[in-house]
Protein backbone atom coordinates (compact mmCIF):
# COMPACT_ATOMS: atom_id res chain seq x y z
CA UNK A 1 0.00 0.00 0.00
CA UNK A 2 2.79 2.37 0.93
CA UNK A 3 4.54 1.81 -2.36
CA UNK A 4 1.48 2.31 -4.57
CA UNK A 5 0.61 5.42 -2.63
CA UNK A 6 4.13 6.70 -3.17
CA UNK A 7 4.02 5.85 -6.88
CA UNK A 8 0.75 7.69 -7.33
CA UNK A 9 2.22 10.72 -5.64
CA UNK A 10 5.37 10.74 -7.75
CA UNK A 11 3.35 10.29 -10.95
CA UNK A 12 1.89 13.76 -10.66
CA UNK A 13 3.94 16.19 -12.74
CA UNK A 14 4.59 18.62 -9.90
CA UNK A 15 5.87 15.96 -7.51
CA UNK A 16 7.96 14.38 -10.25
CA UNK A 17 9.50 17.73 -11.10
CA UNK A 18 10.54 18.36 -7.52
CA UNK A 19 11.70 14.78 -6.97
CA UNK A 20 13.98 14.95 -10.02
CA UNK A 21 15.32 18.29 -8.92
CA UNK A 22 16.30 16.81 -5.58
CA UNK A 23 17.90 13.69 -7.11
CA UNK A 24 19.87 15.37 -9.84
CA UNK A 25 22.89 16.75 -7.89
CA UNK A 26 23.49 13.36 -6.25
CA UNK A 27 23.17 11.51 -9.53
CA UNK A 28 25.55 13.89 -11.27
CA UNK A 29 28.15 13.47 -8.52
CA UNK A 30 27.82 9.69 -8.64
CA UNK A 31 28.03 9.76 -12.45
CA UNK A 32 31.37 11.59 -12.42
CA UNK A 33 32.83 9.24 -9.82
CA UNK A 34 31.82 6.10 -11.73
CA UNK A 35 32.89 7.63 -15.05
CA UNK A 36 36.33 8.48 -13.64
CA UNK A 37 36.72 4.96 -12.25
CA UNK A 38 35.61 3.39 -15.51
CA UNK A 39 37.81 5.57 -17.69
CA UNK A 40 40.85 5.04 -15.46
CA UNK A 41 40.26 1.29 -15.45
CA UNK A 42 39.61 1.16 -19.16
CA UNK A 43 42.37 3.42 -20.41
CA UNK A 44 45.11 2.73 -17.85
CA UNK A 45 44.81 -0.44 -15.81
CA UNK A 46 43.18 -2.78 -18.33
CA UNK A 47 45.82 -4.77 -20.24
CA UNK A 48 46.16 -4.18 -23.98
CA UNK A 49 44.51 -6.75 -26.18
CA UNK A 50 46.90 -9.43 -27.51
CA UNK A 51 45.60 -8.95 -31.01
CA UNK A 52 44.16 -5.46 -31.28
CA UNK A 53 46.62 -3.64 -29.02
CA UNK A 54 45.37 -0.40 -27.51
CA UNK A 55 42.80 0.13 -30.24
CA UNK A 56 40.38 -2.18 -28.48
CA UNK A 57 39.89 0.43 -25.74
CA UNK A 58 37.13 2.04 -27.77
CA UNK A 59 35.07 -0.89 -26.48
CA UNK A 60 34.55 1.15 -23.30
CA UNK A 61 32.45 3.63 -25.23
CA UNK A 62 31.11 1.47 -28.03
CA UNK A 63 29.63 -1.45 -26.12
CA UNK A 64 27.90 0.55 -23.36
CA UNK A 65 26.43 2.85 -26.04
CA UNK A 66 25.09 -0.14 -27.97
CA UNK A 67 23.61 -1.63 -24.79
CA UNK A 68 22.00 1.69 -23.94
CA UNK A 69 20.49 2.01 -27.42
CA UNK A 70 18.50 -1.18 -26.86
CA UNK A 71 17.82 -0.61 -23.17
CA UNK A 72 16.37 2.85 -23.81
CA UNK A 73 14.05 1.46 -26.48
CA UNK A 74 12.81 -1.06 -23.95
CA UNK A 75 12.24 1.65 -21.33
CA UNK A 76 10.43 3.66 -23.98
CA UNK A 77 8.17 0.77 -24.98
CA UNK A 78 7.26 -0.06 -21.38
CA UNK A 79 6.42 3.58 -20.73
CA UNK A 80 4.44 3.69 -23.99
CA UNK A 81 2.29 0.80 -22.77
CA UNK A 82 1.82 2.50 -19.40
CA UNK A 83 0.95 5.78 -21.11
CA UNK A 84 -1.65 4.12 -23.34
CA UNK A 85 -3.23 1.93 -20.66
CA UNK A 86 -3.22 4.13 -17.57
CA UNK A 87 -2.88 7.54 -19.23
CA UNK A 88 -0.05 8.55 -16.91
CA UNK A 89 1.38 11.89 -17.98
CA UNK A 90 4.88 11.21 -16.71
CA UNK A 91 5.13 8.11 -18.88
CA UNK A 92 4.20 10.14 -21.94
CA UNK A 93 6.97 12.56 -21.10
CA UNK A 94 9.46 9.74 -20.55
CA UNK A 95 8.63 8.20 -23.95
CA UNK A 96 9.42 11.35 -25.91
CA UNK A 97 12.41 12.36 -23.79
CA UNK A 98 13.92 8.89 -24.15
CA UNK A 99 13.56 8.94 -27.93
CA UNK A 100 16.08 11.75 -28.31
CA UNK A 101 18.58 10.21 -25.90
CA UNK A 102 18.17 6.78 -27.43
CA UNK A 103 18.78 8.14 -30.91
CA UNK A 104 21.98 9.82 -29.68
CA UNK A 105 23.27 6.63 -28.08
CA UNK A 106 22.47 4.64 -31.22
CA UNK A 107 24.32 7.19 -33.30
CA UNK A 108 27.26 7.06 -30.91
CA UNK A 109 27.35 3.27 -31.12
CA UNK A 110 27.33 3.40 -34.93
CA UNK A 111 30.06 6.04 -35.13
CA UNK A 112 32.37 4.38 -32.60
CA UNK A 113 31.75 1.02 -34.25
CA UNK A 114 32.70 2.49 -37.58
CA UNK A 115 35.87 4.05 -36.12
CA UNK A 116 36.73 0.71 -34.55
CA UNK A 117 35.93 -1.19 -37.72
CA UNK A 118 38.32 0.77 -39.94
CA UNK A 119 41.59 -0.35 -38.30
CA UNK A 120 40.33 -3.82 -37.27
CA UNK A 121 38.26 -5.02 -40.22
CA UNK A 122 39.72 -2.59 -42.77
CA UNK A 123 36.38 -1.03 -43.58
CA UNK A 124 34.14 1.69 -42.18
CA UNK A 125 30.98 -0.24 -42.80
CA UNK A 126 29.92 -3.77 -43.62
CA UNK A 127 26.38 -5.03 -44.08
CA UNK A 128 26.79 -7.22 -41.08
CA UNK A 129 23.61 -8.20 -39.25
CA UNK A 130 24.38 -6.35 -36.05
CA UNK A 131 25.39 -3.17 -37.82
CA UNK A 132 22.34 -3.23 -40.02
CA UNK A 133 19.90 -3.78 -37.18
CA UNK A 134 21.55 -0.98 -35.22
CA UNK A 135 21.05 1.29 -38.23
CA UNK A 136 17.41 0.22 -38.43
CA UNK A 137 17.06 1.03 -34.73
CA UNK A 138 18.35 4.52 -35.46
CA UNK A 139 15.64 4.94 -38.08
CA UNK A 140 13.01 3.70 -35.62
CA UNK A 141 14.11 6.42 -33.21
CA UNK A 142 14.07 9.01 -35.99
CA UNK A 143 10.55 8.04 -37.03
CA UNK A 144 9.32 8.39 -33.46
CA UNK A 145 10.90 11.83 -33.15
CA UNK A 146 9.53 12.94 -36.54
CA UNK A 147 6.02 11.75 -35.74
CA UNK A 148 6.10 13.54 -32.39
CA UNK A 149 7.10 16.80 -34.00
CA UNK A 150 4.46 16.53 -36.71
CA UNK A 151 1.58 16.80 -34.23
CA UNK A 152 0.56 20.17 -32.88
CA UNK A 153 -1.11 18.86 -29.76
CA UNK A 154 1.64 17.25 -27.72
CA UNK A 155 -0.64 15.00 -25.69
CA UNK A 156 -2.06 13.50 -28.87
CA UNK A 157 1.49 13.27 -30.21
CA UNK A 158 2.54 11.29 -27.15
CA UNK A 159 -0.22 8.76 -27.70
CA UNK A 160 0.67 8.42 -31.38
CA UNK A 161 4.34 7.77 -30.69
CA UNK A 162 3.39 5.34 -27.94
CA UNK A 163 1.59 3.22 -30.51
CA UNK A 164 4.52 3.47 -32.88
CA UNK A 165 6.96 2.53 -30.11
CA UNK A 166 4.88 -0.56 -29.32
CA UNK A 167 4.68 -1.58 -32.99
CA UNK A 168 8.44 -1.10 -33.13
CA UNK A 169 9.15 -3.22 -30.06
CA UNK A 170 7.28 -6.15 -31.58
CA UNK A 171 9.26 -5.63 -34.76
CA UNK A 172 12.75 -5.30 -33.28
CA UNK A 173 13.33 -9.04 -32.74
CA UNK A 174 11.77 -9.83 -36.12
CA UNK A 175 13.96 -7.25 -37.86
CA UNK A 176 17.03 -8.48 -36.03
CA UNK A 177 16.57 -12.13 -36.90
CA UNK A 178 15.50 -11.45 -40.47
CA UNK A 179 18.66 -9.41 -40.96
CA UNK A 180 20.79 -12.14 -39.39
CA UNK A 181 19.26 -14.67 -41.71
CA UNK A 182 19.54 -12.40 -44.76
CA UNK A 183 23.20 -11.90 -44.09
CA UNK A 184 24.06 -15.55 -43.53
CA UNK A 185 22.17 -16.43 -46.69
CA UNK A 186 24.16 -14.01 -48.78
CA UNK A 187 27.77 -13.73 -47.82
CA UNK A 188 28.28 -15.51 -44.56
CA UNK A 189 30.40 -14.09 -41.79
CA UNK A 190 33.74 -13.15 -43.25
CA UNK A 191 35.23 -10.19 -41.47
CA UNK A 192 33.17 -10.22 -38.34
CA UNK A 193 34.25 -13.65 -37.18
CA UNK A 194 37.41 -12.35 -35.53
CA UNK A 195 37.89 -14.92 -32.82
CA UNK A 196 36.44 -13.41 -29.73
CA UNK A 197 38.07 -14.81 -26.63
CA UNK A 198 35.89 -14.49 -23.57
CA UNK A 199 36.83 -11.19 -22.05
CA UNK A 200 39.46 -10.95 -19.31
CA UNK A 201 38.26 -9.91 -15.86
CA UNK A 202 40.51 -6.82 -15.81
CA UNK A 203 38.89 -5.68 -19.02
CA UNK A 204 35.38 -6.60 -17.91
CA UNK A 205 35.23 -4.59 -14.68
CA UNK A 206 35.90 -1.20 -16.35
CA UNK A 207 33.36 -2.15 -19.01
CA UNK A 208 30.69 -2.73 -16.39
CA UNK A 209 31.66 0.50 -14.66
CA UNK A 210 31.30 2.36 -17.93
CA UNK A 211 27.94 0.72 -18.57
CA UNK A 212 26.80 1.87 -15.13
CA UNK A 213 28.10 5.37 -15.84
CA UNK A 214 26.18 5.44 -19.14
CA UNK A 215 23.03 4.36 -17.33
CA UNK A 216 23.48 7.18 -14.85
CA UNK A 217 24.02 9.59 -17.69
CA UNK A 218 20.79 8.42 -19.30
CA UNK A 219 18.95 8.90 -16.03
CA UNK A 220 20.36 12.41 -15.56
CA UNK A 221 19.66 13.43 -19.12
CA UNK A 222 16.18 11.89 -18.99
CA UNK A 223 15.32 13.77 -15.80
CA UNK A 224 16.47 17.08 -17.21
CA UNK A 225 14.57 16.58 -20.45
CA UNK A 226 11.49 15.40 -18.60
CA UNK A 227 11.58 18.45 -16.32
CA UNK A 228 11.78 20.74 -19.33
CA UNK A 229 8.95 18.94 -21.05
CA UNK A 230 6.79 19.07 -17.93
CA UNK A 231 7.33 22.81 -17.59
CA UNK A 232 6.42 23.30 -21.24
CA UNK A 233 3.22 21.29 -20.90
CA UNK A 234 2.11 22.66 -17.55
CA UNK A 235 3.13 26.26 -18.00
CA UNK A 236 -0.41 27.39 -17.26
CA UNK A 237 -0.84 25.50 -14.03
CA UNK A 238 -0.64 26.99 -10.59
CA UNK A 239 2.43 25.18 -9.32
CA UNK A 240 4.56 26.27 -12.27
CA UNK A 241 3.56 29.88 -11.74
CA UNK A 242 4.40 29.58 -8.06
CA UNK A 243 7.74 28.03 -8.95
CA UNK A 244 8.55 30.89 -11.30
CA UNK A 245 7.68 33.45 -8.66
CA UNK A 246 9.85 31.72 -6.10
CA UNK A 247 12.83 31.56 -8.41
CA UNK A 248 12.43 35.20 -9.45
CA UNK A 249 12.29 36.24 -5.79
CA UNK A 250 15.54 34.51 -4.94
CA UNK B 1 -26.95 -12.67 -37.06
CA UNK B 2 -23.72 -12.81 -38.90
CA UNK B 3 -21.64 -9.67 -39.04
CA UNK B 4 -21.17 -8.64 -42.64
CA UNK B 5 -19.64 -5.25 -41.91
CA UNK B 6 -16.19 -6.46 -42.98
CA UNK B 7 -17.49 -7.39 -46.43
CA UNK B 8 -19.63 -4.29 -46.75
CA UNK B 9 -16.57 -2.12 -46.22
CA UNK B 10 -14.65 -4.21 -48.73
CA UNK B 11 -17.40 -3.85 -51.29
CA UNK B 12 -17.47 -0.11 -50.73
CA UNK B 13 -13.78 0.14 -51.65
CA UNK B 14 -14.46 -1.75 -54.87
CA UNK B 15 -17.35 0.49 -55.80
CA UNK B 16 -15.30 3.63 -55.28
CA UNK B 17 -12.35 2.21 -57.17
CA UNK B 18 -14.47 1.02 -60.08
CA UNK B 19 -15.55 4.62 -60.68
CA UNK B 20 -12.02 5.91 -61.16
CA UNK B 21 -9.57 3.87 -63.18
CA UNK B 22 -6.69 5.82 -61.64
CA UNK B 23 -6.86 3.78 -58.45
CA UNK B 24 -6.06 0.65 -60.43
CA UNK B 25 -3.49 2.24 -62.70
CA UNK B 26 -1.39 4.27 -60.29
CA UNK B 27 0.30 1.41 -58.41
CA UNK B 28 0.96 -0.60 -61.57
CA UNK B 29 2.36 2.27 -63.54
CA UNK B 30 4.61 3.16 -60.63
CA UNK B 31 5.69 -0.48 -60.36
CA UNK B 32 6.53 -0.65 -64.06
CA UNK B 33 8.43 2.59 -63.92
CA UNK B 34 10.64 1.46 -61.04
CA UNK B 35 11.35 -1.88 -62.69
CA UNK B 36 12.17 -0.20 -66.00
CA UNK B 37 14.64 2.15 -64.39
CA UNK B 38 16.94 -0.63 -63.24
CA UNK B 39 17.95 -2.11 -66.62
CA UNK B 40 18.34 1.43 -67.94
CA UNK B 41 20.33 2.63 -64.97
CA UNK B 42 22.55 -0.44 -64.67
CA UNK B 43 23.54 -2.38 -67.75
CA UNK B 44 21.16 -4.76 -69.48
CA UNK B 45 23.33 -7.89 -69.31
CA UNK B 46 21.06 -10.91 -68.75
CA UNK B 47 23.19 -12.45 -65.98
CA UNK B 48 23.16 -9.27 -63.91
CA UNK B 49 19.44 -8.74 -64.39
CA UNK B 50 18.65 -12.32 -63.49
CA UNK B 51 20.55 -12.12 -60.21
CA UNK B 52 19.00 -8.83 -59.13
CA UNK B 53 15.51 -9.46 -60.55
CA UNK B 54 13.99 -10.77 -57.26
CA UNK B 55 15.22 -7.72 -55.40
CA UNK B 56 14.04 -5.30 -58.08
CA UNK B 57 10.57 -6.81 -58.30
CA UNK B 58 10.11 -6.87 -54.55
CA UNK B 59 11.43 -3.35 -54.04
CA UNK B 60 9.12 -2.12 -56.81
CA UNK B 61 6.11 -3.84 -55.25
CA UNK B 62 7.00 -2.36 -51.87
CA UNK B 63 7.29 1.14 -53.32
CA UNK B 64 4.03 0.79 -55.24
CA UNK B 65 2.20 -0.09 -52.02
CA UNK B 66 3.99 2.67 -50.12
CA UNK B 67 2.75 5.13 -52.73
CA UNK B 68 -0.86 4.04 -52.40
CA UNK B 69 -0.85 4.36 -48.60
CA UNK B 70 -0.97 8.12 -48.42
CA UNK B 71 -4.47 8.09 -49.90
CA UNK B 72 -5.70 5.08 -47.95
CA UNK B 73 -7.60 7.00 -45.28
CA UNK B 74 -7.29 10.55 -46.57
CA UNK B 75 -10.61 10.95 -48.40
CA UNK B 76 -12.52 9.15 -45.68
CA UNK B 77 -10.88 11.43 -43.14
CA UNK B 78 -11.78 14.56 -45.05
CA UNK B 79 -15.42 13.71 -45.75
CA UNK B 80 -16.06 12.44 -42.23
CA UNK B 81 -16.58 8.78 -43.09
CA UNK B 82 -13.91 7.71 -40.59
CA UNK B 83 -15.75 9.46 -37.77
CA UNK B 84 -18.87 7.52 -38.66
CA UNK B 85 -16.87 4.30 -38.54
CA UNK B 86 -15.55 5.20 -35.09
CA UNK B 87 -19.08 5.98 -33.89
CA UNK B 88 -20.56 2.77 -35.27
CA UNK B 89 -21.33 -0.02 -32.78
CA UNK B 90 -19.31 -2.54 -34.81
CA UNK B 91 -15.68 -3.06 -33.77
CA UNK B 92 -13.55 -0.46 -35.50
CA UNK B 93 -10.66 -2.89 -36.05
CA UNK B 94 -12.93 -5.16 -38.10
CA UNK B 95 -14.25 -2.29 -40.22
CA UNK B 96 -10.77 -0.96 -40.94
CA UNK B 97 -9.54 -4.45 -41.76
CA UNK B 98 -12.35 -4.69 -44.32
CA UNK B 99 -11.28 -1.42 -45.86
CA UNK B 100 -7.65 -2.46 -46.08
CA UNK B 101 -8.62 -5.85 -47.50
CA UNK B 102 -10.62 -4.10 -50.22
CA UNK B 103 -7.71 -1.84 -51.09
CA UNK B 104 -5.35 -4.79 -51.18
CA UNK B 105 -7.59 -6.72 -53.56
CA UNK B 106 -7.74 -3.70 -55.86
CA UNK B 107 -3.96 -3.45 -56.01
CA UNK B 108 -2.91 -7.08 -55.92
CA UNK B 109 -4.46 -8.54 -59.08
CA UNK B 110 -2.96 -6.07 -61.56
CA UNK B 111 0.27 -6.16 -59.58
CA UNK B 112 0.56 -9.95 -59.85
CA UNK B 113 -0.04 -9.83 -63.59
CA UNK B 114 2.49 -7.13 -64.24
CA UNK B 115 5.03 -8.64 -61.85
CA UNK B 116 5.03 -11.97 -63.64
CA UNK B 117 5.36 -10.16 -66.97
CA UNK B 118 8.37 -8.19 -65.75
CA UNK B 119 9.76 -11.32 -64.13
CA UNK B 120 9.95 -12.84 -67.59
CA UNK B 121 11.45 -9.66 -69.06
CA UNK B 122 14.16 -9.63 -66.40
CA UNK B 123 15.04 -13.22 -67.16
CA UNK B 124 13.71 -14.96 -64.06
CA UNK B 125 13.62 -18.70 -64.76
CA UNK B 126 10.09 -19.94 -65.42
CA UNK B 127 10.06 -22.29 -62.45
CA UNK B 128 10.56 -19.38 -60.04
CA UNK B 129 7.63 -17.32 -61.33
CA UNK B 130 5.22 -19.31 -59.18
CA UNK B 131 7.27 -18.53 -56.10
CA UNK B 132 7.32 -14.86 -57.07
CA UNK B 133 3.53 -14.79 -57.25
CA UNK B 134 3.05 -16.72 -54.01
CA UNK B 135 5.56 -14.57 -52.14
CA UNK B 136 3.82 -11.42 -53.38
CA UNK B 137 0.45 -12.90 -52.48
CA UNK B 138 1.56 -13.57 -48.90
CA UNK B 139 3.86 -10.59 -48.49
CA UNK B 140 1.83 -7.71 -49.86
CA UNK B 141 -1.01 -8.02 -47.30
CA UNK B 142 1.65 -7.68 -44.59
CA UNK B 143 2.90 -4.52 -46.28
CA UNK B 144 -0.64 -3.14 -46.58
CA UNK B 145 -1.54 -3.90 -42.97
CA UNK B 146 1.67 -2.49 -41.47
CA UNK B 147 1.40 0.46 -43.83
CA UNK B 148 -2.17 1.08 -42.77
CA UNK B 149 -0.98 1.61 -39.18
CA UNK B 150 1.37 4.34 -40.37
CA UNK B 151 -1.33 5.81 -42.62
CA UNK B 152 -3.74 5.86 -39.69
CA UNK B 153 -1.20 7.59 -37.47
CA UNK B 154 -0.48 10.32 -40.00
CA UNK B 155 -3.90 10.84 -41.59
CA UNK B 156 -4.55 14.22 -40.00
CA UNK B 157 -1.08 15.60 -40.61
CA UNK B 158 0.36 17.91 -43.23
CA UNK B 159 3.52 16.19 -44.51
CA UNK B 160 2.08 12.71 -44.17
CA UNK B 161 3.70 11.11 -47.20
CA UNK B 162 7.23 11.88 -46.01
CA UNK B 163 6.37 10.68 -42.55
CA UNK B 164 4.83 7.43 -43.81
CA UNK B 165 8.02 6.63 -45.68
CA UNK B 166 10.15 7.27 -42.63
CA UNK B 167 7.86 5.26 -40.34
CA UNK B 168 7.69 2.27 -42.65
CA UNK B 169 11.30 1.99 -43.74
CA UNK B 170 12.38 -0.04 -40.69
CA UNK B 171 9.12 -1.96 -40.35
CA UNK B 172 9.10 -3.18 -43.95
CA UNK B 173 12.56 -4.74 -43.84
CA UNK B 174 11.62 -8.28 -42.71
CA UNK B 175 8.94 -8.68 -45.39
CA UNK B 176 11.29 -7.44 -48.09
CA UNK B 177 14.10 -9.73 -46.94
CA UNK B 178 11.99 -12.88 -46.78
CA UNK B 179 10.05 -12.07 -49.95
CA UNK B 180 13.02 -11.38 -52.19
CA UNK B 181 15.13 -14.20 -50.76
CA UNK B 182 12.27 -16.64 -51.43
CA UNK B 183 12.33 -15.70 -55.10
CA UNK B 184 16.12 -15.73 -55.14
CA UNK B 185 16.21 -19.26 -53.73
CA UNK B 186 13.61 -20.44 -56.20
CA UNK B 187 15.49 -18.97 -59.14
CA UNK B 188 18.67 -20.80 -58.17
CA UNK B 189 16.76 -24.04 -57.81
CA UNK B 190 16.73 -24.23 -54.02
CA UNK B 191 13.65 -24.74 -51.89
CA UNK B 192 11.94 -21.51 -50.97
CA UNK B 193 9.66 -23.06 -48.36
CA UNK B 194 11.43 -21.66 -45.26
CA UNK B 195 11.07 -18.09 -46.48
CA UNK B 196 7.44 -18.62 -47.46
CA UNK B 197 6.71 -20.09 -44.02
CA UNK B 198 8.33 -17.07 -42.39
CA UNK B 199 6.29 -14.75 -44.59
CA UNK B 200 3.12 -16.64 -43.66
CA UNK B 201 3.88 -16.32 -39.96
CA UNK B 202 4.50 -12.60 -40.43
CA UNK B 203 1.12 -12.41 -42.19
CA UNK B 204 -0.63 -14.13 -39.29
CA UNK B 205 1.06 -11.80 -36.81
CA UNK B 206 0.11 -8.66 -38.73
CA UNK B 207 -3.41 -9.93 -39.47
CA UNK B 208 -4.09 -10.36 -35.78
CA UNK B 209 -2.32 -7.31 -34.36
CA UNK B 210 -2.33 -4.63 -37.07
CA UNK B 211 -6.12 -3.98 -37.11
CA UNK B 212 -6.02 -3.30 -33.36
CA UNK B 213 -3.13 -0.88 -33.72
CA UNK B 214 -4.88 0.72 -36.69
CA UNK B 215 -8.09 1.36 -34.79
CA UNK B 216 -6.19 2.82 -31.83
CA UNK B 217 -4.25 5.04 -34.23
CA UNK B 218 -7.39 6.24 -36.02
CA UNK B 219 -9.00 7.17 -32.71
CA UNK B 220 -5.89 9.18 -31.78
CA UNK B 221 -5.78 10.90 -35.16
CA UNK B 222 -9.43 11.88 -34.88
CA UNK B 223 -9.06 13.15 -31.34
CA UNK B 224 -7.01 16.17 -32.29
Amino acid sequence: MMITHYLHKIASPAAFYLFCGRCLPWLIALFFIVLALGLYGGLVTAPADYQQGDAFRIIYVHVPAAWMSLFIYLVMAINAAVALIWRIKISEVIVVSSAYIGASFTFLALVTGSLWGKPMWGTWWTWDARLTSELVLLFLYFSIIALYNAYEDKRVASKAISILALVGVINIPIIHYSVVWWNTLHQGATVTKLDKPSIHIDMLIPLLEMAFAFNLYYLISLMQRARNEILKREFNSLWVKKLCQESSNE
Amino acid sequence: MADFSFFILMQREFKIASRSVQQFLLPISFFSLVVLLFPLGLNPSPQLLQTIAPGILWVAALLAILLSLDNLFREDYEDGFLELLVLSPRPLALLLAGKVAGQWLIIILPLLLIASLFGIFLGLPNHSLGTLLISLLIGTPCLMLIGAIAAALTVGLQQSSVLITLLLLPLYLPVLIFGSSAVQHASTGLSSNPQLYMLSSLLILTLTLAPLAMSAAIKISLSQ
